[in-house]
């Protein structure tokens, strides 16, 4: 900008003022009611429609929004019941082959989702093992997809946060007359930060997932259509309003999520 | 003697991964005595004190405690609690203060013990602290709290791994002090680990000097620092290099 306004030998001066008019000019100040420059209008009008969107609770979006909520939220829910029990065992026990069931959890947690969109879509397609379910383009395909995305996730950052936990405090309470079980309920108190955190990185994994559900689910509407793979079509067909009100409210989940998050950790830490 | 016997070591050992760092023939320890075992590092003293507290079972040999005899397995649990430990390091759970002394407590299904923490913390002067994070504790006043946890169990035996090393004066003596008054006032049979001889000379009855696991003299604290009948022994009470 300085530049160009040097190349035309203005003074800062005349820099400032040109420069100050552009802006008012772009948000069409200057002339209210002709149009302005730079198609604002136009992007200005789009995000409006999308705010209408969102506060009139769009049929459309609302049906994709629960849809979203159910299908990741069974899926959180089967993969906490796995990964939180299967982590904290990694964590605390020792046994031959941990440390190859702990690569395996590692390499779990890295995996590319569309890829097991990809094992799942084989496995339950009509000729697959588990074809004789019916599951492909169900939401039953859906949620099984997000829970294998996601419970080593959970199973991961728990391990973690178990392995984060000093060794020697078993020993400790052990001392003051805590049995096997109840040092062991102590020492997964003491990392339970470390598993709210494990939750919630899973939730925003499989809510914000694409690649597989579109795989398994076939983004069907009214029936398997979830906020990522809606965002997707939208974009597509050129409905950039409805597309970004989608992604609004993909971020606000996540951002809730995230606060929910923080609010717990502060509670947990906080707790007597 | 063999009546007022809390413990009774024989031909105890411990090994781990075949390596032996434990060999005590015989040694008593005595109801309600203060008993400091003092040695340089890897002489064993951390490991008898595992061993007392039936956190790990002997290799072989037996540790008879008032008439229950540990050899290859570790006593009931009602046993072994009677007995705690205070180690070097305090690790303290990452609750309130008040919550961390009334732990030992509510293992053994206590209710309403908010006098009991409030009596504990007086004890260590720590009262002012209930309220507080265990984590914002500097190092003296953590090894405090864990003082406080363990004594307000009231046990039969109390074990202390090095409680006041690397501790300032102030802390030392304050925990020196709760020691002896434990002791004198409770009955509390309590074995000391230390470097110090100092300590040892200030708070103990008996002293056992270890050496490479094994349990070179036990006398009373007078003879151990007066005239110790063996040469390490002396050496290492005049300050000499005893390895």
């Amino acid at each position: 900008m300085i530049r160009y306004a040097m190349k035309q030998g203005w003074t800062p001066k005349a820099t400032a003022w040109r420069f100050s008019w552009d802006a008012l000019c772009l948000f069409n100040i200057t002339h209210p009611g002709r149009p302005p420059c730079g198609g604002v209008d136009k992007r200005v009008d789009g995000l409006i429609k999308t705010i209408q969107l969102i506060v009139e609770r769009d049929p459309a979006l609302v049906e994709v929004v629960v849809r979203s909520l159910q299908i990741s939220g069974l899926a959180l829910l089967f993969s906490t019941l796995v990964g939180i029990p299967l982590g904290a065992w990694l964590g605390l026990k020792r046994f031959p082959g941990r440390w190859l069931a702990m690569a395996l959890i590692y390499t779990g947690m890295g995996f590319p989702p569309v890829v097991i969109g990809l094992f799942v879509y084989l496995l339950l397609s009509r000729s697959g093992p588990l074809g004789m379910l019916n599951w492909l383009f169900t939401p039953n395909a859906m949620v099984l997809a997000q829970t294998i995305i996601c419970f080593p996730l959970i199973a991961g950052f728990t391990m973690a946060a178990v392995l984060g936990v000093d060794p020697h405090l078993r020993q400790q309470l052990q001392a003051l007359g805590a049995s096997e079980w109840q040092a062991t309920r102590a020492i997964l108190s003491e990392a339970r930060v470390g598993v709210v955190v494990s939750v919630v990185a899973g939730f925003g994994s499989i809510i914000s997932e694409v690649g597989a559900v579109m795989l398994v689910g076939g983004n069907i509407e009214g029936k398997t259509r979830v906020l990522t793979t809606a965002i997707v079509l939208e974009t597509r067909k050129g409905n950039f309003d409805l597309a970004l009100a989608l992604g609004l409210v993909l971020l606000g989940l996540s951002f809730v999520a995230n606060l929910a998050m923080l609010r717990l950790q502060g509670e947990l830490v906080l707790r007597r | 003697m063999d009546a007022e016997a809390v413990y009774r070591l024989e031909n105890v050992t411990k090994a781990y991964s075949g390596r032996t760092v434990l060999a005590i023939d015989r040694l008593d320890i005595m109801a309600g005595e203060l008993l400091a075992v003092v040695g340089p590092s890897g002489a064993g003293k951390s490991t008898l004190l595992r061993l007392l507290n039936f956190l790990e079972p002997p290799s072989s040999g037996y540790i008879r405690y008032r008439g229950v005899i540990a050899d290859g397995r570790l006593p009931e649990l009602e046993v072994r609690r009677e007995i705690t430990t205070v180690f070097q390091r305090p690790l303290l759970l990452n609750r309130s203060v008040a919550a961390n002394v009334a732990y030992g407590l509510q293992l053994r299904g206590q209710r309403g013990v908010e006098r009991k923490v409030a009596a504990s913390l007086e004890l260590v002067g720590l009262s002012q602290l209930a309220r507080s994070r265990a984590a914002q504790l500097s190092g003296g006043e953590a090894q405090r709290v864990a003082l406080a946890r363990a004594l307000i169990i009231e046990p039969r035996v109390l074990l202390l791994d090095e409680p006041t090393a690397n501790l300032d004066p102030y802390n030392v003596n304050l925990i020196e002090q709760v020691i002896k008054r434990v002791n004198r006032e409770r009955a509390t049979t309590i074995v000391l680990v230390t470097h110090n001889v100092f300590q040892a000379r200030r708070l103990a009855d008996r002293v056992v000097f270890m050496l490479n696991g094994r349990v070179i003299e036990v006398s009373d604290v007078g003879t151990f620092f007066g005239s110790p009948r063996d040469a390490r022994t002396a050496a290492f009470v005049r300050g000499d290099m005893v390895y």
